[in-house]
């Protein structure tokens, strides 16, 4: 009689696995929030124009009216780091998006495309390895020329062959599967087995992954503005705030400290989701 | 056997993690030359048992007992450095799987030698003779080059025995082999428990554990049946297996399929005791033939002949069983009568009409008439679908008019309805092979092909799947190609059977006559080594 006792057990154990968030990732999902607000709405965060120049409250410690305190022409960096969220996040989101889609494709064409197809992408997926990701950006930015939008395309490519790799991996292994196989075994037709099976296995995880990729794109991005070849002061982004704070790092640590520091929160916040977001999924199978 | 030859004494053993017991209050004795057996179901604490006698029980483990003297010796407040002492040396271990037991970059000779310098003095020259006498002695073929040889280029039972060479290579008193055998073929098998048991006769005591009775049967003195982590009913074997006191010793006895006449149910007292079925009529249409297939793998030494001229017919209604050991090529026989592989030559018929012929987009269509039921049946379900997904999913494959629902589907495999919510990994391994079974049941076929459709499930389970594969048989007039390498399984399902060697059919014809008159030397040798149970004369 074990077999029933575990039968109740089983079905009434099922629905409920979800585990409750720990205290990291509620404060990660609390500071993503706050990203999405302050892309959305700044002025919701913040009241203070971000571009307006205040000669006599030049470099200003933190106080309670500036909360994070003012820069060299004597601009709110509070109201900066909120008003330069969306650039960033923006950069990152749709360098992240993009790296995606050119990893979808070259992925999909390596998996289902024949051995020739397979064979090309992937000797042009270990070419694009054999360069740091970074500098497969830069090189991208000396072609387009410095921006916003290049430095997004730039991210977007340089993330691309990691991700297609990652697809073309998963497609292999579930295409081979033994439950694509006992698909075709009871006669479904290709289409379904791709669209039911075989599709929705191999993208679940990359979401994951792309959670955590946004984090990666957003340093890049700053990165790259940081260098120049991104956003251009005076637009409010948090790498071109880091480059333009760097002159008077000695003497005003604000200037760089905060947006440094919503660059690290970031990247910590997404890489929390992306794992419990892992962990999570993991626990499914 | 007085007290003073007892090598083993186990006294209120209990073993628990995180305030689970999994082993409560068992205890037993094992003598010298005497091999007592623990046997039981997963789960029933028979594997922790073994361990903690190793101290080897693992983290976050309470092992409490109010004796454990190994050859006299009190090994309750062992430490960790006691224990290491202990191993090898006073407790050999022989563990299921040989392959992951063995360094795999390294040579068995050095492996074993190892073991032999570790604990003694002898030089590099002795140690090397001891290790060639007791490969020698655990029958290896050509010791001297089995030396050089790392375990991955062993087969399966020279691994096995390089294994037990190493566990006796200190000359314990005592081993413990948890599941020596099971992962073996049988003619193998058979080699190892006679290797065990002359083991045994030169005076080591055996802690065997083995979840197979007819293994049990075949080497142990006394047997312990545990279920939950307790002593159910113990004593000597024969008289255990002949006059079983606990009702679930008689179930697990019952539920061992060897020699027990088609459509006789294993579960007593079973509700699914099948109409009294006739015997499927000889003259009855083939619904299913396969003709001189032949599929080729290539290989180093030109093409391996995975399968080689194989002709068989499946008619309506009956049972054909396909036995054969590891390689024998009776899972590609499955794949290509499943269109999963295209035959070098040769064509498989469905009821008459062309099927592997057939182009993809044309044989599609027909599919659903032939299922199939696989022996990991976890992986072959989606895991992201529910059981109800599946079973809907599959049952959109049958006509129209034939269609069953979700509902009625598990009730025909015994499941209750609340399964339908549930993701297959959350099911027990009785309950997926089940739910494959309505899988295969909701597009209707006429043909069913199990590939070892219970190899991996409890022998109490087994008997309810195979018994609930018998009932629908007669219930729904299917046609069964039933593969699996356990004779007994086969015999006890199948009207006709097919003995598989090398890619080829050696021997085909009635179950019965096969099984008792075999012609095949090699059929002959599967029959007599096929252990069975051993009851009191």
């Amino acid at each position: 009689m074990s077999e029933l006792d575990l039968r109740t057990a089983a079905a009434s154990a099922a629905p409920a696995r979800r585990a409750r968030p720990s205290a990291g990732e509620i404060l990660a999902i609390g500071f993503v929030l706050f990203l999405l607000i302050a892309t959305v709405a700044p002025n919701a965060l913040s009241s203070i124009d971000p571009n307006a120049i205040a000669a006599r409250e030049a470099f200003q410690g933190p106080s309670l009216q500036h909360w994070f305190g003012t820069d060299e022409s004597g601009r709110d960096i509070y109201s900066r780091v909120v008003a330069g969220t969306s650039t960033s996040l923006l950069i990152g989101v749709s360098a992240t998006a993009i790296g995606l889609a050119l990893g979808l494709v070259l992925g999909v064409l390596a998996g289902f495309g024949g051995r020739v197809l397979d064979f090309t992408v992937n000797r042009t997926i270990e070419v694009l390895f054999a360069f740091p990701g970074l500098l497969l950006a830069l090189l991208v930015i000396v072609i387009a020329g410095p921006g916003p939008v290049t430095a997004t395309l730039a991210v977007g490519l340089s993330t691309a062959p990691g991700y297609a790799r990652i697809i073309r991996g998963q497609l292999v292994g579930i295409r081979s599967s033994a439950y694509v196989e006992s698909a075709r075994v009871l006669g479904h037709g290709p289409w379904r087995i791709l669209t039911r099976h075989i599709l929705p296995n191999a993208l679940a995880p990359l979401l994951v992954l792309a959670t955590l990729g946004i984090g990666q794109a957003v340093v890049w991005a700053a990165a790259l503005s940081y260098l120049g070849l991104g956003a251009q002061p005076p637009a409010a982004e948090w790498g071109a705030m880091l480059s333009a704070g760097r002159t008077y790092i000695g003497t005003a640590w604000w200037l760089t400290v905060f947006p440094g520091l919503m660059i690290v929160l970031t990247t910590i916040a997404t890489t929390v989701l992306g794992r419990s977001l892992t962990r999570r999924s993991a626990g499914q199978r | 056997m007085n007290a003073h030859e007892n090598l083993l004494e186990v006294d209120g053993l209990s073993v628990s993690f995180d305030g689970t017991a999994v082993v409560r209050d068992l205890s037993f004795r094992v003598a010298r030359g005497e091999c007592v057996a623990i046997v039981g179901e997963s789960g029933s604490g028979k594997s922790v048992t073994a361990r903690s006698l190793l101290g080897l029980a693992g983290r976050g483990s309470l092992v409490t007992s109010s004796s454990l003297r190994l050859a006299g010796r009190d090994l309750r407040s062992a430490t960790e450095r006691d224990w290491r002492a202990v191993r090898g040396s006073q407790i050999g271990l022989v563990l299921q799987d040989a392959l992951v037991s063995l360094d795999p970059l390294r040579p068995i000779g050095r492996e074993i030698g190892d073991a032999v310098r570790l604990h003694s003095h002898l030089s590099a020259e002795d140690a090397r003779t001891r290790v060639l006498s007791l490969l020698a002695s655990v029958g290896m073929p050509d010791p001297e080059r089995a030396i050089h040889q790392r375990s991955g280029e062993l087969s399966g039972g020279l691994r096995q025995r390089a294994l037990i060479a190493s566990a006796i290579a200190l000359d314990p008193p005592m081993l413990i082999a948890d599941e020596p055998t099971t992962a073996l073929d049988v003619t193998i098998q058979a080699r190892i428990l006679e290797l065990l048991a002359d083991v045994k006769s030169r005076g080591t005591g055996i802690l065997l554990i083995s979840h197979d009775l007819a293994v049990v049967s075949a080497i142990a003195d006394r047997v312990l049946v545990m279920k939950d982590g307790r002593v159910v009913e113990s004593g000597n074997t024969r008289e255990l297996l002949a006059e079983p006191r606990e009702e679930y010793t008689r179930r697990l006895i019952a539920a061992v399929p060897t020699d027990k006449p088609r459509h006789t149910p294993l579960v007593p007292g079973g509700a699914s005791v099948p109409a009294v079925a006739s015997a499927p009529d000889a003259l009855a249409p083939a619904v299913l033939e396969a003709r001189g297939l032949v599929k080729t793998f290539p290989s180093p030494a030109g093409r391996f002949r995975a399968v080689d001229d194989v002709s068989f017919c499946l008619r309506r209604g009956e049972t054909l069983g396909l036995v054969g050991e590891s390689g024998s090529g009776k899972t590609t026989v499955a794949r290509l009568v499943l269109a999963l592989a295209t035959a070098d030559d040769g064509d498989v018929l469905l009821d008459g009409g062309p099927f592997s012929e057939l182009r993809e987009r044309d044989r599609r269509p027909v599919r659903r008439r032939i299922g199939a039921i696989y022996q990991d049946s976890l992986s072959s379900f989606d895991p992201r679908l529910s059981v109800r997904r599946i079973l809907a999913d599959a049952s959109a494959l049958a006509p129209e008019a034939d269609r069953s629902s979700v509902g009625e589907l598990l009730d025909a495999v015994g499941l209750p309805a609340a399964v339908a919510g549930s993701l297959p990994l959350h099911l027990s391994g009785g309950q997926r092979q089940r739910v494959s079974i309505a899988r295969a049941l909701a597009a209707r076929p006429e043909v069913i092909v199990c590939d070892e459709p219970v190899s991996a499930l409890d022998v109490t389970i087994q008997a309810q799947v195979l018994d609930l594969l018998d009932r629908l048989q007669t219930d729904r007039g299917l046609s069964y190609l039933f593969i699996s390498h356990d004779l007994g399984v086969i015999r006890h399902m199948s009207d006709r059977v097919a003995v598989m060697k090398d890619g080829r059919i050696v021997e085909t014809g009635d179950a019965a006559s096969v099984f008792e008159d075999p012609k095949h030397p090699y059929t002959e040798r599967l029959v007599a080594d096929a252990p069975r149970l051993v009851f009191a004369p």
